[in-house]
């Protein structure tokens, strides 16, 4: 029964690590799939996790901060979109350059308007963070052995923008698969000559596309700040943005093995911060940076295709120009 | 297709990128005023804490340098067509040969210290670059991912050392002893007085020198050699590459190689020229300085020598602006290095238009 | 005959690219229901002009009129609102789509496509028996064959409701069979009212199916007629045309022995398709040995594995007895094999770098270029001035951006280099193309100059004037195979035109 609740717990764990690497995840898809790199997760989940702290200790409301999250994030979509797409910039230095100007502005702003240091105010009060939600009867569920477990502590008790990421997965798929605008935007990541023979307008889908994507993110970085954490810290996201990207390589720049992906990642991260300090048989105690380094270390693994080849999107990277 | 608009040469060289940095600056200024404070104090503040006193020049130079080792890291792969963001990574590990090679050392005499410890730092910190180019050429892996990756997983690995390998016993903070004297390289204000000038003291040493070496090393290496010819062959066109013979994927390799070799130097700078000790985060962001520098400097050693004291003088200004004006941080710098970053790599066309129209070139 | 309206008419249509001037003047009309040929040779401006009638780009002047009413086409939604619909020479396809999706594109109806994916179902059954273009709607475009896939190209325009169809080189890519399937599909639109328009250079389809052609040359309108009133000879004739036939002073060739030696080549591209077939063929020395095609019949493929830039699938390449096989480009020119590119700009020449760095391209790791460690620049300079100076290549500016220079310019040097090497076989791709008539007389000077001084000349060249004023020996090339073997003493435009367009000799 121990190990039982322990991995129904590793489990729960898991789904709360995979949040925002899901969302990013998602975000890069739809940026991705329509021919645009998506290297700027990173910074715009940044951006979004100071903005939503910010909102949120100011306002006092989550739910502000949330939208404050969004907004930020969809700013620094437009600016990427604006260089990229508009004026055919290199799509690596312009997210690299949001990611590092974010980098800076975020704990200068923090400081200069709380002067914590470059941290926001501790969100305190179940109005400035988003909390957990309990199913119904979940307290009493714990009490029947096995599904009940599962019931009260696997599914029960995330927060709102976990069950929003779970649903986005299919929602994706839906929009990804079966309507206009995926079929737009698929056909815009693979040849976006046709897509203007078509008589439709490659900058009008990419922006939408990268747009989609800064929404996302912003999300994910209120995750971050007003969720999993209650406030903002310096660097918060450390590389969750790269792992996204990665994970959606992995996860072949489709919905469903994408979230595998960051399962597989997040489960990792769960798994290895159980076993901090723990002995294992062979290796002993496995030093805590070891643990820190795992997801890392594992992207490389996955890029470096020992699980299987990735073909991206026919088009990305290139700059859209008419042929004569 | 339009072809980029063609400007003279001092325009596209010296106007365009001042330009760029203007605009960067306008941008900061506005961030400056968000923040509550003046632009004009701050900027005033930052020139003055840059050049003002006569410390402050040494201290200027001293960042610069190694600035000039990540921006020459940097510039180099971007000629061959590579996007080298693990400079901080490569550096740091860099930094380590360096400092092993000084621990080892203590009682060995300086002249033999000096050039181990430069090799094995160049030796790390292009092994660190190894893989990230290798799977990048072999296995199509992204190498900006990879070297992002390659920047984490140092930054674990050397706290680790740091904290339970290479810590000085009976200490707290993660950090080795103090290298033996041997390895300490002189401070250039020591060299000079030698010589009869009075400089202000400050951390710039010898590897200052080094630097520029390395500057004149790699416009040897880029534009005077055989490989270097290859290398930007190859960062031009991989069609042409394969007619004149050249091998894009040894390239990528190579060019990694000699990439993460350069950015050691700037554990030589700080280890051997200041700290005297290894220890946590040494590089502090500048790798990611290093690339803002290649692209301001137009990844020409001429170029990137004066970006790096330009930022070298951002960065000292900036540590003076934070101590007189509280409400803003060092970070601040860190703003406007991703806003050259975003102007002069990503935003290249706005000005670049604007401007041959300007001096009346039609494209 | 009754006054119809026209379904297209043009008026004017002037469209330059830079210093390019793609179309020039030009006039056209297009009876309604009827299928007009539009001929001639690649560059001669027929794609540029229909890119400019389906909205792609807007014409620098001149008029549209579409079924008598001037129309403003300022991009593909335009025309197709207009009714106009266009099949590219490259499909326009999304590989990894299904047929259904492709036809979907951009005609959804609706935000969601299930409604429209019925509909579209609907639609192309009723196509289907309508025209006979039967294609799985569910299969995935990039497992279908080129024919199939340009049905689907043709299905995406009707069911948009094209009543002009345009088809651009469609039987480029197709096999005699596919070809005729297309030419009964096309007598099957016109009789359903719908007007085609075929831009081809292959005259055996222009006599098979069209009602009226129009020929163009270099930009403009040079001839027009009933198709009944013409025959392929007339036609070839006015494509080629009468234009300044380059004279070059030119002894008769004596050709010694044989230097390369190619036999049963086939190459495939990188998506495996063969694009050369069985080629076998002998270059002696002191002889220039000319391919003539249209582009696109494998002369690219030929050209790229006998430089070493692409591996054959089978066959064999010999340079003085020496089998080639797994040199790479390098290698290759160490053992007396230089090569000029049809792609200059691309392979032969980095445009951002000066004169001086691109006269070694190919030859930077040599000793002449070298002194221990570092390059001598000063010997790069000076054999750069020296190139110049021997292929009168202005401004003589070693230091000078390549970019600044004419493309004639460019290619003189071009040629300077890989000559300079004393090579024992020259491969020469498209030597004049983007080249001035002055650095075309130069070149071609050069070219029979060098056979003289006993190299082996291989000239890939689309351009006939230039075969049949430099060649010895030509090979005519299409579909990939040698169609036909001509001595300069026996070879007429006629007659290389023919084969070229695919009408065997005796046709």
């Amino acid at each position: 029964m121990e190990t039982y609740t322990l991995i129904v717990l590793l489990l729960a764990g898991t789904i709360r690590v995979a949040t925002p690497l899901v969302l990013a995840a998602l975000a890069g898809l739809f940026s991705e799939r329509s021919g645009v790199i998506a290297l700027g997760l990173e910074g715009m989940m940044l951006g979004a996790a100071f903005a939503a702290a910010a909102v949120s200790a100011v306002s006092g409301s989550a739910w502000l901060g949330l939208a404050a999250g969004v907004a930020a994030a969809s700013l620094l979509a437009l600016l990427l979109a604006f260089a990229c797409v508009t004026h055919r910039g290199d799509q690596v230095v312009a997210a690299m350059a949001i990611n590092i100007m974010v980098a800076g502005l975020a704990p200068t702003l923090a400081l200069a308007w709380f002067d914590l240091g470059g941290q926001t105010p501790q969100l305190e009060g179940a109005h400035q963070r988003f909390t957990s939600l309990a199913w119904p009867w979940a307290l009493e569920a714990r009490r029947v052995p096995v599904p009940g477990l599962l019931y009260a502590d696997l599914l029960s008790g995330h927060n709102l923008i976990v069950y929003f990421a779970a649903v986005l997965v299919p929602a994706s798929a839906w929009v990804l698969y079966r309507t206009r605008f995926g079929l737009r935007l698929r056909a815009v990541g693979e040849n976006p000559t046709a897509v203007d023979t078509a008589g439709l307008s490659v900058t009008g889908l990419r922006y939408r596309a990268v747009l989609i994507s800064g929404a996302l993110c912003g999300v994910a970085g209120t995750y971050l700040s007003t969720a999993a954490s209650s406030g903002f810290v310096h660097d918060m996201t450390a590389g969750k943005g790269y792992l996204a990207l990665a994970a959606l390589i992995f996860g072949k720049w489709r919905p469903w093995p994408t979230l595998g992906a960051c399962l597989l990642f997040a489960f990792t991260d769960a798994l290895a911060s159980r076993l901090q300090g723990v002995a294992l048989p062979l290796v002993g105690v496995i030093p805590v940076q070891f643990i820190l380094a795992l997801p890392y270390a594992l992207t490389v693994l996955l890029l470096a295709g020992f699980v299987g080849r990735a073909v991206a999107p026919r088009a990305i990277g290139v700059p859209y120009s008419k042929e004569k | 297709m339009s072809a980029p608009a063609k400007l003279p040469r001092w325009a596209d060289w010296g106007l365009l990128p001042a330009i760029n940095l203007l605009a960067a600056l306008v941008l900061s200024a506005g961030i400056i005023k968000l923040v509550g404070e003046s632009p004009w104090a701050a900027f005033k503040l930052m020139a003055g804490g840059a050049f003002g006193t006569p410390d402050a020049v040494g201290y200027t130079l001293y960042y610069g340098t190694n600035f000039i080792f990540t921006g020459l890291a940097v510039a180099v792969a971007y000629h061959a067509g590579i996007f080298n963001i693990g400079a901080e990574g490569q550096a740091y590990i860099g930094g380590l040969g360096v400092g092993l090679v000084c621990l080892a050392g203590g009682a060995w005499p300086f002249w033999v210290v000096l050039p181990l410890a430069i090799l094995a730092g160049a030796v790390f910190g292009a092994a660190w670059a190894f893989i990230p180019a290798w799977l990048q050429a072999r296995r199509g892996s992204h190498i900006v991912i990879t070297t992002i990756m390659f920047n984490f997983i140092a930054a674990a690995l050397m706290t680790y050392l740091l904290v339970n390998v290479l810590i000085k016993p009976g200490q707290q903070s993660p950090e080795t002893r103090e290298f033996g004297a041997h390895a300490f390289l002189p401070p250039l204000h020591q060299l000079l007085r030698h010589v009869g000038l009075n400089a202000a003291p400050s951390p710039l040493n010898v590897s200052f020198l080094l630097a520029l070496a390395a500057c004149y090393f790699v416009w040897l290496l880029v534009w005077r050699t055989r490989w270097g010819y290859a290398l930007r062959v190859a960062g031009q066109s991989p069609a042409a590459a394969a007619y004149a013979g050249i091998s894009p994927g040894r390239v990528t390799i190579g060019v990694m190689l000699l990439s993460g070799a350069l950015a050691s130097g700037l554990g030589v700078n700080v280890l051997m020229g200041e700290q005297h000790r290894i220890l946590l985060d040494f590089p502090e962001g500048a790798g990611f300085v290093g690339i803002a520098v290649a692209l301001m400097g137009r990844n020409h050693p001429v170029g990137i020598l004066l970006a790096a004291v330009l930022f070298g003088a951002l960065y000292q200004g900036g540590s003076q602006l934070s101590f007189d004006m509280p409400h803003v941080t060092r970070e601040l710098v860190v703003v406007i290095q991703g806003l050259v970053i975003l102007f002069c790599g990503a935003l290249e066309n706005v000005f670049r238009r604007p401007l041959a129209a300007l001096l009346g070139r039609n494209p | 005959m009754s006054r119809a309206v026209p379904a297209l008419e043009l008026r004017g249509i002037e469209k330059r690219f830079g210093a390019v001037h793609a179309n020039r003047a030009i006039s056209l009309t297009v009876a309604a229901g009827s299928v007009h040929g539009l001929v001639g040779e690649n560059g001669a401006g027929k794609s540029t002009l229909m890119n400019i009638v389906y909205g792609f780009h807007p014409p620098d002047s001149g008029e549209i009129l579409v079924r008598g009413r001037p129309v403003r086409l300022a991009s593909p939604s335009d025309a197709i609102a207009a009714g106009i619909g266009m099949v590219h020479q490259h499909f326009m396809l999304v590989e990894d789509f299904t047929v259904l999706e492709n036809v979907l594109l951009g005609a959804e109806g609706g935000a969601r496509l299930a409604g429209g994916r019925d509909r579209a179902r609907a639609s192309l059954a009723q196509l289907a028996r309508d025209y006979g273009l039967e294609v799985p709607p569910d299969a995935v475009v990039g497992h279908l064959s080129v024919g199939q896939q340009q049905r689907v190209e043709i299905l995406k325009a009707l069911h948009r409701g094209a009543d002009l169809l345009i088809l651009d080189e469609p039987t480029a890519v197709l096999t005699p069979q596919e070809a005729d399937q297309l030419f009964q599909l096309l007598a099957r639109l016109r009789g359903q009212g719908k007007t085609v328009i075929l831009v081809t250079h292959k005259l055996r389809e222009i006599m098979a199916v069209t009602d009226r052609v129009t020929v163009m040359r270099q930009g403009t309108v040079v001839h027009e007629t009933a198709t009944a009133d013409t025959s392929p000879r007339a036609l070839a004739e006015q494509m080629v045309g009468r234009s300044v036939l380059l004279q070059v002073e030119k002894s008769p060739a004596q050709p010694g022995a044989p230097v390369l030696e190619v036999t049963g080549l086939a190459v495939r591209d990188r998506f495996g398709v063969p694009r050369v077939k069985d080629v076998s063929f002998t270059v002696r020395e002191r002889e220039i040995v000319g391919i003539a095609g249209v582009a696109g019949n494998g002369q690219s493929e030929l050209l790229e594995a006998l430089a070493g830039l692409a591996e054959p699938a089978a066959g064999s390449i010999r340079l003085g007895g020496r089998d080639l096989a797994g040199l790479d480009a390098r290698a290759r020119r160490r053992h007396g094999l230089a090569h000029v590119p049809e792609d200059r700009l691309r392979l032969a020449i980095i445009a951002s770098f000066p004169a001086e760095d691109n006269a070694i391209l190919g030859y930077q790791d040599g000793s002449a270029y070298n002194r221990g460690l570092l390059l001598d620049r000063a010997a790069i300079r000076a054999g750069c001035e020296q190139k110049m100076a021997a292929f009168d290549v202005r401004p003589p500016q070693p230091r000078l951006r390549s970019s600044a220079f004419s493309g004639g310019n460019q290619q003189k040097l071009v040629l300077a280099r890989e000559i300079d090497s004393s090579p024992r076989v020259l491969l020469v791709g498209q030597p004049t193309r983007g080249v001035d008539i002055g650095a075309i007389e130069f070149i071609h000077r050069r070219l029979v100059a060098l056979r003289d001084a006993g190299v082996a000349l291989l000239l890939v060249s689309v351009e006939l004037d230039e075969i049949l004023a430099l060649a010895d020996r030509i090979l005519v090339m299409a579909g990939g195979e040698i169609v036909g073997e001509l001595s300069r003493a026996e070879a007429t435009e006629e007659k290389i035109g023919l084969l070229m367009a695919g009408v065997r000799a005796g046709t």
